[in-house]
């Protein structure tokens, strides 16, 4: 078994953003350390590259050409692709894993139609993961990216598929492979109703990722997803992927919607891997 | 639904062809530092790579935040031409909200209102 760690965690521009603009610094600081002891479970894992499970935000691909997933087997990568003063994040390069971003993608293809790109540009859904999971960037970094924006989506069955072959191509590499899938549940992004969360909706996925219950997290049609967590919790594809990679129930390390500026509940978990 | 739909403002189907080349211009510009400068330099040379409407070349060309918004854009893409316009985050917020109000619901895309364009967040509020 090469895959040593599974987890997951909320991403958004405001985690690091709009940091400053926090009135409820107590909860914020409580989210950054629930992210600190993420990137110690992760580097106490000793991965020899981590993959991110991340959702596309028209960083590298646009409706001309959307895959349903890609994964970036380039040497390199570079971020963020937004100002770096807004995002409060500086540019930089994180190093890929070309070798075995190439022998997982061969993998994943027996069963998953997978793109893949060379090339990739990091936007605030990878790199605001990569600021506290592996801030000096000296982690190889595997990016994934499912469609979770642009209609047709990715069908959530699918997404499932794709995690269970993750885990079946970390199984046949020597390496040692560490996972996070990242997303927000509910949430309407960079849109007038930026803010809201629907946090009871949000919990009731987590009780499910935390029973490893597939038929009910597979069970979200997106018309109900749409109406209860707007179009950002179409990201729930992330977790889902994540959850079918570990095979085990999601360890809740910390939720809450108490953060709104951030335009996300910010979740923490780690799955148990069976 | 009409955001999974993408729903189009014209019975042919125009609005849907329009909305994908307004979003790619949007697109080019947020990625390409080229297209950035070309676009400060002039923008009306830049927007004839691009088959547009009157209204949404308009819209462009005044940095029409709501009206973009009401048009269909993708908040993914639309957040980054407002930063690259200087416009601050609630700002940026706010001018879709007047963009509903005056020019009523959006019309295209994945979006559709659900919570009325409402300040959410406390830290919004107290400004």
């Amino acid at each position: 078994m090469s895959l040593v760690y599974v987890g997951v965690l909320s991403h958004a521009p405001g985690i690091t953003g709009r940091a400053d603009l926090v009135k409820n610094v107590a909860v914020r600081n409580e989210f950054y350390e629930k992210l600190d002891q993420q990137r110690q479970e992760i580097e106490t894992a000793k991965p020899d590259a981590l993959v991110v499970v991340a959702a596309e935000h028209f960083a590298n691909f646009f409706m001309s050409n959307m895959p349903a997933f890609c994964i970036g087997i380039g040497a390199q990568h570079t971020g963020p692709i937004e100002d770096p003063q807004w995002l409060k994040i500086p540019a930089t390069t994180v190093p890929g894993h070309a070798d075995l971003g190439r022998r997982l993608c061969t993998e994943i293809m027996q069963s998953v139609d997978l793109a893949y790109a060379e090339e990739w540009k990091l936007d605030h859904g990878i790199m605001v993961p990569l600021h506290f999971l592996t801030p000096r960037y000296d982690l190889p970094v595997i990016p994934v990216n499912i469609n979770c924006q642009g209609p047709p989506l990715t069908p959530l069955h699918r997404a499932w598929a794709f995690g269970q072959a993750l885990k079946r191509a970390c199984a046949a590499v020597p390496e040692r492979v560490a996972v996070v899938g990242t997303g927000g549940i509910s949430h309407w992004p960079a849109t007038p109703d930026s803010g809201k969360i629907n946090a009871k909706w949000d919990l009731e996925f987590l009780h499910r990722l935390g029973r490893a219950d597939k038929k009910a997290l597979l069970s979200y049609t997106d018309e109900a997803t749409y109406r209860e967590g707007g179009q950002g919790a179409f990201e729930i594809r992330t977790y889902i992927a994540a959850a079918a990679a570990a095979g085990g129930p999601l360890r809740l390390q910390f939720y809450t919607e108490k953060l709104p500026i951030f335009a996300v509940g910010c979740t923490v978990g780690r799955f148990d891997i069976r | 639904m009409r955001g999974l739909r993408q729903a189009s403002n014209s019975p042919d189907g125009r609005g849907l062809v329009s909305l994908y080349q307004l979003q790619k211009f949007l697109y080019a510009l947020n990625r390409d530092e080229a297209s950035k400068r070309r676009c400060r330099d002039n923008i009306h040379e830049l927007l004839n790579d691009f088959d547009l409407s009157d209204e949404e070349r308009t819209a462009l060309i005044e940095g029409d935040i709501g009206l973009l918004y009401v048009l269909g854009v993708n908040g993914q893409i639309l957040m980054h031409f407002a930063a690259f316009l200087g416009i601050e985050w609630f700002d940026y917020l706010e001018l879709m909200r007047q963009g509903i109000r005056k020019h009523g619901p959006v019309r295209a895309g994945v979006y559709a209102m659900t919570g009325g364009g409402e300040r959410f967040t406390a830290e919004e509020r107290a400004r």
